[in-house]
This record gives structure tokens, sequence and C-alpha cells, in this order.
């Protein structure tokens, strides 16, 4: 009995490994959805601390100051010491505040925003699961958060934060359109191949770009970057962060929806939050900038392009860790930095492994889709905290006019456009010239 | 108890068909206006829900069609009834559908 | 797509909807009626899974869950409730109500327990393997149901613009 269950179990667990040519939600192997599940739920949760540290970071080095410093070294250990923190707060709840609803909103929001990963593809095969409806369940799911936000405002019984929630959902609701007409658009791109079918499926949209050779961002030149653009500015915008963080800023509505929430709860609205934008940054990078291909993958093709991009990882880590060392170099000799500066040089080391283990061609192969995805939403996290340092704040009516007024003539005029330029030739040849004859023939 | 295991069309309608009725309850018993508009929901759920187990019977895909518009009217007939409730509590401060009675004799 | 505990998950899912269908028309405060009715629809969107219909779920979650009860909550957070929380629940006609709706029940139960020899008792050959969903439910919209397609488009112009100025302060 003992043996036979054994064997049973591990050839189920192998079961994966043998059809490679599928997810395993689409395979139906319940062990690896669950560890793919835990993969993924860790990574993002090392995604949001990173996001913590580099977002004090790089905003003060834009605004010529240093950011945290003491806490570690560098105040790498800065995003702990805040985590602890807010596990210690103490919980507090408004009296007059209706509890079942104060409790369940923040657990909407967070569930919310981390179903949305179930679809994100990693790679071909690196994907908890492939819908056939995808992008609709991503952008479905995402639209749920706005119901978290509303009770959230509510349940905390005061002025500050119910008009905080209902801007804050209103702004939400509208760049959602905005969003779908530009996520439409790049699904009509999808479909011009030869059979003329497009498909809403996360891996298909990448691999339908694989297939037409260009990224759908310089599709159509003009179109794609304008399609781009919108969802850039529709998606800062979806996950209230600057320059449209009117809702929450500190100094505008003492916070916003939050204002009530403290410790661990708020907590949760910060990882709901940074988990919404990485979320929507997988998608821009999926519809237009070509999910997990490496750079220029038509145009540089051939075995030794590959080689050369597949030491890229590796260099990268590499290239961290050196300036780890630099940094370690640099630190003050004074006895109390001691610890810090054995800190940093251990985690130099660290990252110095890493990039080492990444020249090994077998581990390099499998890595090569995570990473080139994971660099391009780092890409989008990196602009998100540029904009933050860059513009100022919208005003309320300034923001909803340029959602409804500016971005949805656009959005829908790409589309057409969109439409327009992948049945061009039909267009031509059924509509223009026959028109043209009739004009000539009257002359 | 096997018959209950393999669930077959007749379930789904069944379930459709209690949903239906506590939709019809909710509107026929309560007075707060909003609660009666979501009970409107919960039977064009309940119609849905008969529908796309249709055409999961016949194998077409007309029933998912079909469903799809329902979706599509419910959405446009709960804005109007919000507009006309946001209208109605404008003039008289309160969503008791007992008071809705200008035009009794 | 090999469908799996089917009889576990649609007992949990039915469950959950007449729960919540339940919890909508029993609760005194609006938003929790609202927030079961979100319960209600999410469940069926996953029975809609169930149901080999991926389309019709994905509308569900995002008209439904994500569209409609937004805007309930919203005007429930815009009208005031706090009177009306306070006053009778179930009006008058509770008994008749009831009644009717029994009335009603009784016949569904007649009409199911006498016609279930109708429906087949195996699931239907699976479509779900030729086309993908969405795809035959495109080729359906746009090429039978086309008029209807352009109709409902009418009908959501015409409900944008009567909404607008049935809730406008002053026309």
């Amino acid at each position: 009995m003992g043996g036979s269950t054994m064997d049973q179990i591990v050839q189920y667990i192998q079961s994966y490994l043998n059809t490679r040519g599928l997810t395993p939600g689409a395979a139906g192997n319940m062990f690896w959805v669950l560890v793919y599940i835990m993969l993924v739920f860790l990574g993002l949760s090392v995604a949001v601390i990173a996001m913590n540290w580099l977002e004090r970071k790089i905003l003060a080095h834009m605004q010529v100051r240093l950011g945290p410093m003491r806490v570690g070294p560098h105040g790498l250990l800065q995003p702990i010491a805040d985590a602890i923190k807010l596990l210690l707060k103490e919980d507090i709840m408004p009296a007059e505040a209706d509890s079942f609803v104060f409790w369940m909103a923040p657990l909407i929001v967070v569930l919310a925003a981390f179903t949305v990963f179930v679809v994100v593809p990693f790679g071909p095969t690196h994907a908890i699961t492939d819908m056939n409806i995808g992008i609709l369940f991503m952008l479905g799911v995402s639209s749920l958060s706005v119901l978290g936000i509303v009770m959230a405002g509510w349940a905390s019984n005061s002025h500050y934060p119910l008009m905080g929630a209902l801007r804050s959902s209103a702004q939400m609701v509208s760049y959602e359109v905005a969003m779908g007409l530009a996520v439409v658009s790049a699904i009509l791109m999808t479909s011009l191949n030869k059979d003329g079918t497009g498909t809403l499926s996360m891996i298909g949209i990448v691999q339908a770009q694989q297939a037409q050779g260009v990224w759908f961002v310089f599709k159509f030149f003009p179109l794609g970057l304008i399609a781009f653009f919108i969802f850039a500015v529709a998606m800062v915008a979806e996950t209230n962060r600057a320059p449209f963080d009117l809702a929450e800023a500190e100094s505008e509505l003492t916070a916003g929806f939050h204002t009530e929430y403290s410790g661990f709860r708020w907590s949760l609205f910060f990882l709901a939050e940074y988990s919404a934008m990485i979320a929507v940054s997988s998608i821009a990078v999926t519809l237009w900038l070509g999910g997990w291909l490496r750079p220029f993958p038509n145009l540089l093709t051939g075995p030794t392009w590959d080689q050369a991009f597949s030491y890229i990882p590796g260099i990268t880590f590499l290239f961290f860790a050196a300036t780890c060392f630099y940094n370690t170099v640099r630190m003050p000799k004074h006895p109390l930095f001691r610890i810090q500066t054995i800190g940093l040089a251990g985690f130099g080391v660290v990252l110095g492994l890493i990039g080492l283990m990444l020249f090994i061609s077998g581990v390099s192969m499998r890595i090569q889709d995570i990473f080139w995805f994971s660099a391009k939403v780092a890409g989008f996290m990196y602009l998100y905290i540029w904009f933050r340092g860059t513009f100022p704040r919208y005003r309320f009516d300034q923001l909803m006019q340029m959602g409804w007024k500016v971005l949805l003539p656009m959005g829908l005029g790409v589309l057409i456009g969109t439409g327009g330029m992948g049945l061009r030739s039909e267009i031509w040849n059924q509509a223009v010239l026959p028109f043209g004859r009739w004009i000539w023939s009257l002359v | 108890m096997e018959s209950m295991l393999h669930i077959t069309t007749l379930h789904y309608l069944v379930l459709g068909a209690a949903l239906f009725l506590l939709g019809v309850i909710g509107v026929l018993t309560r007075r707060n206006v909003v609660i009666v508009l979501m009970s409107i929901e919960l039977i064009l759920n309940a119609v849905n829900l008969n529908l796309v187990a249709f055409s999961r019977m016949s194998g077409g895909l007309h029933g998912q069609v079909f469903a799809i518009f329902v979706i599509t009217d419910a959405a446009a007939e709960a804005a109007v009834g919000l507009g006309i409730l946001i209208a109605f509590f404008r003039n008289k401060e309160t969503v008791n559908i007992d008071e809705v009675n200008l035009l009794k004799w | 797509m090999t469908p799996v505990a089917t009889p576990f998950f649609f007992y949990l899912f039915a469950g959950m909807m007449l729960i919540g269908g339940i919890l909508v028309i029993t609760r005194k405060n609006p938003v929790h009626s609202a927030l079961a009715l979100i319960v209600t629809l999410l469940a069926q969107a996953s029975i809609y899974l169930m149901l080999y219909a991926p389309f019709v779920a994905g509308v569900q979650i995002i008209l439904y869950a994500g569209g409609i009860m937004v805007l309930f909550l919203f005007v429930i957070m815009l009208v005031s409730i706090e009177r009306s929380m306070k006053e009778r629940q179930f009006n008058s006609q509770r008994v008749v109500g009831i009644i009717a709706a029994t009335a009603l029940g009784g016949l569904f139960i007649a009409v199911y327990s006498k016609g279930k020899d109708i429906f087949p008792d195996h699931a239907v050959r699976m479509t779900a393997a030729e086309a993908p969903n969405v795809q035959s439910v495109a080729t359906l919209l746009f090429g039978p149901y086309m008029f209807a397609f352009e109709i409902a488009s009418l009908l959501l112009l015409v409900a944008i613009i009567g909404a607008v100025v049935m809730a406008k302060k002053r026309i």
C-alpha cells in the first residue's frame, strides 16, 4: 500500500513535467497549481517589500536627498521595520462604524488585487492557468476593488473617508472605460493573422505578437503607441497613484478612504495598492510590450543572438552585486558602521551568487522568460515612481475631465484607426474604389 | 442519493426557480425601494441561469448570447431605476415604497 | 478543461447563491443586502463557468458585480438610510405576498416533477473543444444577432441619457 501510493504520488507530480506544452491549470495538475500559487504569492510579497524601499529611495534621490539610511545599510531593512511597526500598532475601529463592513473592506480589496495573478503569464507555460477569457477576467476582477473602496469609505462613518471613497471610486470607474478601449484595440491587433481570429487569453496575445513579428506598441506606427499611452495614463489613475492621488493624498483629504484604518488593516490596503500596480503593469507588458519575449525577437534572430541575450540576466545580477561592493567600500570607516558594512557585503555576495548561478545554461534557459517579463514590469514600477516625483497633482474636476473628454475620444479614435488599418486592403478594394469609380462616372 | 450526486440540467433549473422565488418574495414584501430593485436583479439572474443551463443542454450558444443581452438590459434598467429613485428621493425624502402614492385616488 | 468534483462545487455555489438571496431580502441595512447580492452574483459567475460559459461569466463579473453593484452602493450612500432602517421593514401586503410566492413555488414544483423526463440525463457533446467559446459567441453576436446587438447599444444610449436627466438637479 505504501509503495504504490508513493509511486502514484510521484508519478502525478511528474506528469506535469512531461506535458510541457500547457500551464498547470490547463493540464489539471493540482500539485503544480498549488506550487505556482505559492511561488507567485511569495514573489508578490518580495516585490511589494522591494517596491516600498525602492519608492522611498528613488523618490528621495529625485528630490536631491538621501532617503532612509539608518535602519539597515542604505535603508535596506526599512520595509521590514515598517512592517513590524504596522503589525504592532493598535487596531482602532470607529465607534459608530458598521463593524462587519469595516472588517470586510480591506479583505475584498486584497482579494481582488491578488486573484488577478492567476492568469498573468510569466512564460509560455509559466502561468498558474491560461483561461480562454484571460484579459476579461483580469479587467473584471480588478474592477471588484472599487467595491472594497466604497465599502471602506462608507463603513468609517465619517465625512473625509466617505468623500474620499466616492471620489476615488468615481475616478477608478471612469478610467476603467478608457482602459477597456485601449485593451480592445490591442486585442483587435491579435486578430490580424491568417485566419482572422484573435484571442482573449494572455498567453495567446503574446504568442500573437511573436507570430506577427512586432510588439503591439510598434504596430501601425502611431496607433499602437497611442493605445499604449492611453493605457499607461489610465492605469496610473486606476490605481490611485500620483499624479491622480487626490483622493488619498495626505494634504488633501487626510488620507481619504483609509483614514480610519490603522495597523494591519492599513497595511492590507497598502499591499493591495502595490499588487494592483504590478497587476496592471503586467497587463500593459503582456498586451503591448511583448510579455516574456526578449528584445528584438524577430530582427536579431539566430542562436548566437539568443545566446548573447541569455547572458543578460546573469550580467544584471552581477551588476547589482558590483554596486553593492562599491557602496560597501564607500561606507564610513567607523566602528559603529561595522555591522552595516558586513551586512551590505553579505547582500552583495548573495546577489553575486545568484548572478553566477544564472550563467548555468539549464537554469538560464528556464529563467529567461520570467526574467524578461519581470524586467519589463520593473521598468513600469520605475515609471510609476518617476511620475510620482515629477508631476503635480491633478484637481478632481481636471481628472474627471481628462478621463471622459480626452482619453475616451482618443481611445475610440485609436480603435477605429486600428480596425481600419487592419482591414485596409478590404476597405480600399470594396468601398473606396467603387465609390471613386461611381464619382468618376458622374463626371 | 445517487440522483443528487450526478448534476443534470434539472439541478440548475431548480436552483434558478428557487432564486426566482426569493426575488419575487423580495419584490412583494419589502418596503425599501433599493431592496426591491435588488430583488428584481435576483429575478433577472435566475432567468439568466435558466437560459445558460438550457444552452448547455442543447449544445448551441444561443442561450448564452441571450443571457449577455439580458445582463446588458439589466444594467440599463438599474441605471434608470436608480435615477428615478434619486429624483423621487429629492422630492419626498423617503425611500419607502408605500409613500409613492401621489396618483392614488 | 475537464470538470473536477462537479457535485461538490455545484452544491457549494448553489448554497452560496441561496444564502445570499435570503440575506438580500431579509436584511434591514441596504448595504448588507448589497453585499449579499454581490456574493450571489459572484457565485453565479462560478456556476456559469461550470456550465462551460466563460464569456458570460466574465461579462457577469465585469458588468454586474463590478458595475451595477457599484451603482447600487453609490445610490445607497447618497440616499440617507438611517431613518428608513428604524421603520418597519416588511410592508402591509406581506402575507398575501408570501402566499402568492408559495403558490408560484408549488407551480414550479409541479411543472418540474411532471416534466423531468424531457431533460436528457447526460451532458451533451462538449462544444468547448472545437472553437473557443469567445469566438463562437462573437460569431453569433455579429452574425444572426447583429440587429439585437445594435438595438442593445441604442438602449444603453437611451438609458444613459435617461439616467442623467432623471438625476440632474435642474434640467
